[in-house]
C-alpha cells in the first residue's frame, strides 16, 4: 500500500512537472492564434487586443499557469480559439477513440506475440525460429509510416475494409449491435498496423525472456521429473519470465502512442493525433497542450499500472 | 573473426550510402527542382538492350513517351523513340557538398528524358529527389543524434562523475524526459516555432529540438559507465598525480564510454531519420521545393496517388535497407563494445 501511495505521488510530480515543461514551451513560443488576425485590415487592433485580453493572453506567466491549471482540474483544460469552446469535451471524445485504438491493438499486439515468442524460444535455433525472427527484424525496420500506407493501398485498391473515419454514413439510427460491428470493420485496420509496429519488439523480449527462464536450472529440474512439455512451457517458464514481460508492457504503451499519431493520421482514424496535427498548424495553444498532458497521463498510468502488477507479482520488491 | 567481419561489412555499406546521398549532384540526373511539366506521375523508364525489332544495341537506351489517347494522365511508350543512355553527361550546374561545383552527371540522356523512378505530379524526377532528399533526411538524423550524444555525455558524464545531488537533479530531469510520450512532446515543441520562417531555420530548429528531447537515454547509459570508470585504479592515479576534474573525465573516464556513445549513435540515427520523416509527411517539417524522405511520401495522402502510382511507394521500399544495415551495425557494435569490456 505504502508502494502504491510511493510511486502514485511521484506519478503525480512527474505530471506537473511535465505540465510546466509543456506550459512554458508553449507559451514563449512566438506568434499566437490572433496574428493571422492582425494582418486582416477587416479586424481593428482594437478588437484583437480585446480579444487577447478576454482570453488572458497578455497576463503574466504564472497567473495564466494558475488559471489553466485550475480549469485543468475542473476538467475544462483550457480553452480552443479555433473551436470555440472548451478543450476537454473536445479532447474526450478523440481520447477515448484513441484508446479504444490502443487498447485494441495491444491486446492484438500481445495475444499474437506471446504465442510466437514462445514458440520461438522452445524451438530455438530451428529454421522455424530463424525465419521467424528475419521476419520480425524486416517489420521492425519498416518504418510506421509506410506500414499505415500499406494498409491503406489495401483498403482503397481492395474494398474489403473501409477507407478511413470510424463510423459509416447514415449509420446512427440502426441497432446497438450493427453500430458496434461497424466501428470494429473500421477498426480493423488502424488496429493491425498499430499491433504489427510494435510486434517485433514484443515478440524479440518475450522470446529472450523465455529462454533465459528455460535455460534456468529448475526447468531442467522439472523436465528431470517427466513434466510433459507443454506443461513446463506455460505453467513453470512463462511465470518465471513474466517479470521483464511486464516492465515491457509499460513500455510498449509509449511506443503505441507514438505510433498511433501516425496511424491515426494516415488512416483517418479520429483520435488524438490527427487533433494534434491540426491544433499545431492553427497554434491553438491549448488544444496541443491538453494532447500532450493527456497523453502523458496514459503513458504515466501505463507505467504506474505495470509497476504495481510487478509489485505482485515480484515478492522480490515487496521485501524491498 | 566472422564477428569482425559484420561490422565492417556493415559499415561498408554504410559508407556507399552515405556516399551515394553525399555525391547526389553527380548520381542524379537532374536536379531536385527540375520539372518536366509534360510528363507528371509519368512512370519509371525502362533502360533497353533490345529494341522492338529485336536488334541488339551496345549502348542501353530508353524508349519516349507519348500521352495515352484513351487514359488521360497516362502514358504509352512511343517505340520510335529511341534515347541512347550517355554517361558522363554535362547537365545542370550542382555542388557536392557546397564546395565542389560541376555540370557532369553520372548518366543522362542528351533529348528526352530517363526516370529511373518515374516523376511526381509536377514531373520532378523521384531518383534524383530520392538522393538529394537523403541530403536532408540524412543530415537531419547525423545532427540531431550527435546532439543528443553530447548532451548524453555532457550531463550522464557530470551526473556520474560527481554523484549526490548534482546525480539526483540531473538523472530526475532524465526521468522527465524519458516519462514524456516523445512523439507528441515533438510536436508539441514543433508547434512553439514559428510556421513561417526560412527552410534552414526549420531544419535547424527541428534538428536541435529531435536531438534535444533524446538525451535521457544515452545519458543514463553513459552515467552508468562513468560511475564504474572512475573507479578504476589509473583514474584514482592519475588523480593521486594532481589531475583536475575536467582532465580526468576528458582524457580517462568519459574514453572509456565511447564505445556506447558510437552505438547509441547507430541506434539513435534511423530513429531521427524516422522522426523527421514523419514530421515532413504531416507537413511540419523541410517544405518545398527542398525534398527530403518525408516529403517525397506526402503526395500519398492523396487517394488516387496512392491507388494508381505504384512508383510513388519506391521511395520508402529502399529506405528499408539503410535503416536495416544500420540496426546491423548497431549489433555488431554492440556485440565487440561487449567483448572488450570483458
Amino acid at each position: 500500500m505504502r508502494y502504491l501511495a510511493r510511486r502514485s505521488a511521484h506519478a503525480v510530480l512527474l505530471l506537473l512537472a511535465i505540465s510546466v515543461f509543456s506550459f512554458a514551451l508553449l507559451q514563449w513560443a512566438p506568434g499566437s492564434f490572433f496574428d493571422s488576425m492582425r494582418l486582416d485590415p477587416r479586424i481593428s487592433s482594437q478588437t484583437v487586443s480585446g480579444m487577447r485580453a478576454e482570453y488572458g493572453i497578455d497576463r503574466p506567466f504564472v497567473v495564466r499557469y494558475a488559471r489553466w491549471l485550475s480549469s485543468m482540474l475542473k476538467g475544462e483544460m483550457g480553452f480552443s480559439f479555433a473551436y470555440g469552446t472548451s478543450v476537454g469535451p473536445l479532447l474526450c471524445v478523440r481520447a477515448r477513440n484513441t484508446l479504444l485504438l490502443t487498447s485494441s491493438a495491444t491486446l492484438l499486439a500481445w495475444l499474437l506475440a506471446i504465442p510466437i515468442g514462445i514458440w520461438g524460444a522452445a524451438s530455438k535455433g530451428t529454421w522455424g525460429d530463424r525465419a521467424c525472427g528475419m521476419t520480425m527484424s524486416a517489420l521492425l525496420t519498416i518504418p510506421d509510416l509506410l506500414l499505415a500506407l500499406i494498409l491503406l493501398l489495401l483498403a482503397v485498391r481492395t474494398g474489403w475494409f473501409p477507407v478511413g473515419g470510424m463510423v459509416s454514413a447514415g449509420v446512427g439510427g440502426v441497432d446497438f449491435w450493427s453500430r458496434v460491428a461497424d466501428v470494429a470493420r473500421h477498426l480493423i485496420l488502424p488496429a493491425l498496423g498499430l499491433a504489427l509496429a510494435t510486434l517485433p519488439i514484443l515478440v524479440r523480449h518475450i522470446r529472450s525472456a523465455m529462454i533465459d527462464a528455460l535455460e534456468s536450472p529448475f526447468i531442467g529440474a522439472a523436465r528431470g521429473h517427466g513434466i510433459p512439455r507443454a506443461r513446463l512451457l506455460f505453467r513453470y517458464a512463462l511465470p518465471a519470465a513474466s517479470n521483464p514481460l511486464i516492465s515491457l508492457f509499460g513500455f510498449s504503451i509509449a511506443t503505441m502512442l507514438s505510433a498511433s499519431v501516425i496511424i491515426e493520421v494516415v488512416l483517418s482514424w479520429p483520435g488524438l493525433g490527427p487533433l494534434m496535427v491540426q491544433a499545431i498548424l492553427a497554434r491553438d495553444v491549448y488544444v496541443v497542450i491538453g494532447v500532450v498532458m493527456l497523453s502523458s497521463v496514459f503513458l504515466v498510468a501505463g507505467n504506474l499500472v505495470s509497476d504495481v502488477l510487478l509489485f505482485m507479482s515480484d515478492p522480490r520488491i515487496r521485501v524491498e | 573473426m566472422k564477428r569482425r567481419y559484420k561490422l565492417w561489412a556493415t559499415f561498408a555499406v554504410l559508407a556507399g550510402f552515405h556516399a551515394a546521398i553525399l555525391f547526389a549532384g553527380f548520381l542524379a540526373p537532374y536536379s531536385f527542382s527540375a520539372q518536366d511539366r509534360d510528363a507528371p506521375y509519368a512512370p519509371p523508364s525502362r533502360i533497353h538492350f533490345f529494341d522492338s525489332h529485336g536488334t541488339f544495341h551496345a549502348r542501353p537506351f530508353v524508349y519516349g513517351m507519348k500521352d495515352d489517347p484513351e487514359n488521360y494522365g497516362t502514358y504509352r511508350v512511343d517505340f520510335q523513340q529511341i534515347y541512347p543512355l550517355r554517361f558522363f553527361v554535362t547537365g545542370a550546374p550542382y555542388k557536392i557538398a557546397g564546395l565542389l561545383a560541376s555540370r557532369t552527371h553520372c548518366f543522362g540522356t542528351a533529348p528526352g528524358h530517363v526516370f529511373l523512378m518515374g516523376t511526381d505530379g509536377y514531373g520532378r524526377d523521384q531518383f534524383s529527389r530520392l538522393l538529394y532528399g537523403g541530403q536532408i533526411s540524412l543530415a537531419a538524423g547525423w545532427i540531431a543524434a550527435a546532439f543528443s550524444i553530447l548532451f548524453g555525455a555532457i550531463i550522464g558524464g557530470l551526473a556520474g562523475f560527481y554523484g549526490g545531488w548534482l546525480d539526483d537533479i540531473l538523472m530526475r530531469g532524465g526521468e522527465l524526459f524519458l516519462a514524456l510520450p516523445w512523439l507528441y512532446f515533438l510536436f508539441a515543441v514543433r508547434a512553439a516555432l514559428p510556421l513561417q520562417v526560412a527552410q534552414w531555420q526549420v531544419f535547424l530548429l527541428l534538428v536541435v529540438v529531435i536531438g534535444l528531447i533524446g538525451w535521457a537515454r544515452p545519458a543514463r547509459l553513459i552515467r552508468g559507465i562513468v560511475m564504474s570508470a572512475k573507479e578504476r585504479n589509473f583514474v584514482t592515479a592519475a588523480r593521486a598525480f594532481g589531475a583536475s576534474d575536467a582532465y580526468l573525465l576528458r582524457r580517462h573516464v568519459l574514453p572509456q564510454a565511447y564505445g556506447v556513445m558510437l552505438t547509441q549513435m547507430t541506434l539513435l540515427v534511423p530513429q531521427y531519420i524516422l522522426a523527421e520523416v514523419t514530421l515532413t509527411f504531416l507537413g511540419l517539417g523541410v517544405g518545398e521545393p527542398m525534398p527530403s524522405w518525408g516529403s517525397l511520401l506526402a503526395s500519398l495522402q492523396q487517394y488516387y496517388v496512392l491507388a494508381s502510382y505504384w512508383w510513388m511507394f519506391l521511395p520508402t521500399v529502399l529506405l528499408i535497407p539503410v535503416f536495416l544495415t544500420y540496426y546491423a551495425a548497431a549489433d555488431a557494435l554492440q556485440e565487440r563494445v561487449k567483448s572488450v569490456a570483458l
